[in-house]
């Protein structure tokens, strides 16, 4: 498979519209901001078109919006070739909202739609395998509509009027007296035994017990990894069906630390999101920061001072860089090299962790980046230090990591040909970060849709043929050694000024409207899907997770190999539990 | 064969970073033990300048009778400040420089700040807050009250002991517990503390001039009407 870098190759926006308005005629509607409205019926064939012959080859986000008069589905799709993603938007009916399933075009759409079927409600025709993802089955509602209630709900919006003027405290508790109007079970809810069947309109809604049982009179066996093992890297299970030792089917099992992020996010400030978003991926705090901030940025029409964006690529370098080290070592823990080599990475991680600490206040929970801007600007010290990591100290350690473990035969033996992704398939499974460079493809944000001043940069798009668990693990080895090139010229052009453009204000106007920003993060392409409707909160907040998109492609990947690999073929994606449940 | 010469190898490395423990401990970089502040100390020492490139030596600090120093920016649960002098404008408050504007209350994330206004003798709203608590429980420790706060009355903490055997009540800081002097302030945080000093020092002069302008006016006037 040939994939071409060149950005221009691409079809273009404009071209692509007048192209799609003869192809496509009614069924397609272009709106004010540029995305397509499509007709849910032609959905599929929009969408095939798109892919094969627009070269819109890569699905990169799918959600929902919960509007007073519709649910309106949302799809980005992007060209694997790079450039801007094109928005389509499909609107369901508002009491039996029902669209067709994309998974027959990309098989990334699989968990997604899954997702959105969990939080709003929305039906998927089509969909093999419909069922909750993140909340447990059988659960009553759906999270992320407007009219859900959390438990201790107390108003739709903060800030609460309980606290100012006259908040005389109370414990949440005390207040609710009756749990009845906050904690719904559906009518006749028991733990054991789900009831099932629940299809109808040609929807297969899969009865959860059947999942657990292998068919009757086989040889097979299902068996239950985690949610408490160590090598599902936190609260994470699969659920995996084995002929003897070989994996037949995997799936997995999520959701056990979903606290319903996106609807916090609803009802925060604009501003309140931004130490949240450092609790999603809490490897790549800053990274996280910077997406959500970009976005708001794109809806409000920010312009981010050059000093600002200089140092927003200097942190989030050097967080990807602790980041790698955590996770190749993480891998190599799991494939038996157990916390030796984890215990050097860390001694390199906390010098990094320091740095953040004293730019920002905290080493995991930064809180950093400002809508515009930074919270503050760096103290003096931080300068020499990043100077001391970056030109002498991390590089060492990186190739006495290299020269160690990467050619250690163990380790060969166990990562080489292990969970192969070829290409075509890591981007139909929408696939991306590591996992998708793994397989060869050349596609990372930052050259894709360069954000910040990444573009002013020299730096290579680290890619690996093979697509198994050791190439994963090169591409996390040679993205440090790229992140190291990018950080010493970017200390090198640090240039002075402003940290922050306009003034700096906790309450904000972000103008009506919708915009997806995505920064490429440790794990994958992060992006922010959020919708302004001119009021102090979000009207929509979506994260779109690299790690549970990633998860994805795990069964695919998996089928075929011993129990042992599964935990190799995981620890190779690298997951972060705080981003996969949100 | 090569198995075993990988194993060889892995142990040597092993044994190697052991005795280097010693030889830094020794020489190097001086432990632990000796050299970092006392917890007493650790409060008022900035994290010491350059950080050390090659960490060596035997890198356990003896908490809690040793404490790593935190950098100013370091950030753990609100604290509230006062001003001890008499002769400050907030005197009339007990020098507590809150004025129950809200902004704080308003911009937590978590909404874990809770303010009564306080109200004088005839019912009006007075420029100080009554009642003032924090729920430490809830509270995520993001700075934004300190960030925002247009008084600086309210900072961040360096303190993060709170370990306590009830999770409820004693989470709960009121307006006493969360009380400090500035001068605490001031050794927590000095170059914000100096920034805040420039700016009532540049307030004061201007006032000074706008009063010394009037004078020389109003003078100006008088001299004119008794000319």
């Amino acid at each position: 498979m040939t994939i071409q870098t060149d950005v221009e190759t691409a079809v273009l926006p404009a071209e692509r519209a007048a192209r799609a308005a003869t192809r496509f005629g009614e069924k397609v509607r272009v709106d004010d901001e540029g995305a397509w409205v499509v007709e849910a019926a032609s959905l599929p064939e929009v969408a095939r078109a798109l892919r094969d012959d627009f070269a819109l080859d890569y699905l990169i986000n799918l959600t929902c919006v919960d509007w007073p008069d519709r649910f309106e589905t949302v799809y980005h799709m992007a060209s694997i070739q790079g450039g801007p993603p094109l928005c389509l938007k499909v609107a369901a009916d508002k009491a039996k909202p029902i669209v067709p399933s994309l998974t027959g075009v990309f098989a990334g759409a699989d968990f997604q739609e899954r997702e959105v079927y969990d939080m709003f409600g929305v039906r998927f025709a089509g969909h093999p395998n419909l069922r909750r993802i993140l909340m447990w089955e059988g659960f009553a509602g759906y999270p992320l509509r407007k009219d859900w209630r959390e438990a201790y709900y107390e108003d739709d919006n903060k800030p609460l009027k309980s606290r100012w003027p006259e908040g005389d405290f109370f414990f949440g508790e005390d207040k609710i007296a009756d749990w009845d109007d906050n904690i719904k079970y559906p009518s006749g809810y028991q733990a054991e035994g789900v009831e099932s069947s629940r299809a109808d309109d040609n929807i297969v809604v899969l009865d959860a017990d059947e999942l657990h049982r292998a068919p009757s009179g086989s040889e097979r066996l299902i068996v239950n990894m985690g949610p408490q093992h160590p090598s599902t890297h936190g609260v994470f299970q699969m659920r995996l069906t084995l002929d003897g030792e070989t994996v037949v089917d995997l799936q997995p099992v999520m959701g056990y630390m979903h606290r319903n992020h996106e609807k916090i996010g609803e009802r925060n400030l604009w501003l309140g999101n931004m130490p949240f978003t450092d609790r999603l991926d809490y490897l790549a705090q800053l990274g996280n920061e910077w997406g959500y901030a970009l976005t708001v940025e794109k809806l409000m029409g920010l312009e981010v001072p050059e000093r600002a964006e200089y140092i927003r690529v200097i942190l989030a370098e050097l967080n990807r860089i602790q980041s790698h080290f955590w996770s190749i070592t993480f891998l190599l823990n799991d494939i038996g090299a157990f916390f030796t080599p984890m215990m050097y990475a860390i001694e390199e991680r906390e010098l990094i962790l320091d740095l953040f600490e004293m730019a920002t206040g905290s080493r995991l929970m930064c809180n950093y980046m400002r809508f515009g801007g930074l919270a503050y600007d760096l103290p003096e010290e931080f300068l020499t230090m990043a100077q001391t990591l970056v030109d002498d100290r991390l590089e060492r350690a990186i190739d006495e990591m290299d020269a160690y473990l990467s050619g250690n035969e163990i380790v060969l033996e166990r990562m080489q040909g292990v969970g192969v992704l070829p290409p075509d398939m890591a981007i139909n499974f929408s696939t991306s970060g590591p996992v998708l460079r793994a397989s060869g493809v050349p596609y990372d944000v930052r050259r894709a849709e360069p954000y910040g001043v990444y573009d002013r940069f020299d730096w290579d798009v680290v890619t690996r043929p093979e697509g198994d668990v050791f190439a994963r693990y090169m591409v996390r080895v040679g993205e440090m050694r790229q992140s190291l090139r990018i950080l010493k010229q970017a200390l090198r052009d640090l240039p002075g000024g402003e940290i922050m453009g306009g003034k700096k204000a906790w309450q904000i106007r972000v103008p009506a409207g919708q915009a997806y920003g995505r920064v490429e993060n440790p794990r994958g392409e992060l992006g922010f899907y959020c919708v302004s409707d001119g009021k102090a909160n979000p009207y929509r907040y979506h994260v779109k997770s690299p790690c549970f998109v990633n998860l994805t492609a795990l069964a695919e990947m998996t089928k075929g190999h011993k129990v042992a690999d599964t935990v190799a073929i995981l620890g190779s994606i690298d997951i972060v539990l705080g981003e996969v449940d949100r | 064969m090569a198995f075993g010469r990988e194993a060889l190898r892995g142990m040597g490395i092993t044994i190697r970073r052991f005795y280097s423990t010693y030889r830094h401990g020794l020489n190097l970089q001086p432990s632990a033990a000796g050299d970092l502040p006392a917890p007493a100390e650790a409060r008022n020492t900035k994290v010491p300048a350059g950080m050390p490139t090659r960490v060596g030596g035997l890198a356990t600090v003896q908490y809690p009778e040793q404490k790593l120093p935190v950098p100013e920016r370091f950030r753990y649960i609100p604290f509230l400040v006062y001003d001890e002098e008499p002769d400050h404008e907030r005197a009339d408050f007990d020098g507590v420089r809150c004025t129950a504007c809200g902004i704080c209350a308003k911009v937590c994330p978590p909404q874990c700040i809770w303010i009564v206004q306080g109200k004088g003798e005839d019912g009006k709203a007075r420029p100080v807050s009554s009642e003032f608590y924090i729920d430490a429980s809830i509270c995520m420790s993001c700075g934004f009250c300190a960030e925002y706060c247009p008084f600086d009355a309210i900072k961040m903490d360096h303190d993060y002991e709170f370990s306590s055997y009830e999770r409820h009540e004693s989470w709960v800081f009121d307006l006493q517990e969360l009380l400090h002097p500035v001068a605490y302030h001031a050794a927590l945080h000095p170059s914000d503390y100096a920034r805040e000093a420039a700016e009532e020092r540049a307030k004061a002069e201007a006032r000074a001039a706008k009063e010394a302008a009037k004078a020389a006016k109003a003078a100006a006037a008088a001299g004119g009407e008794a000319g």
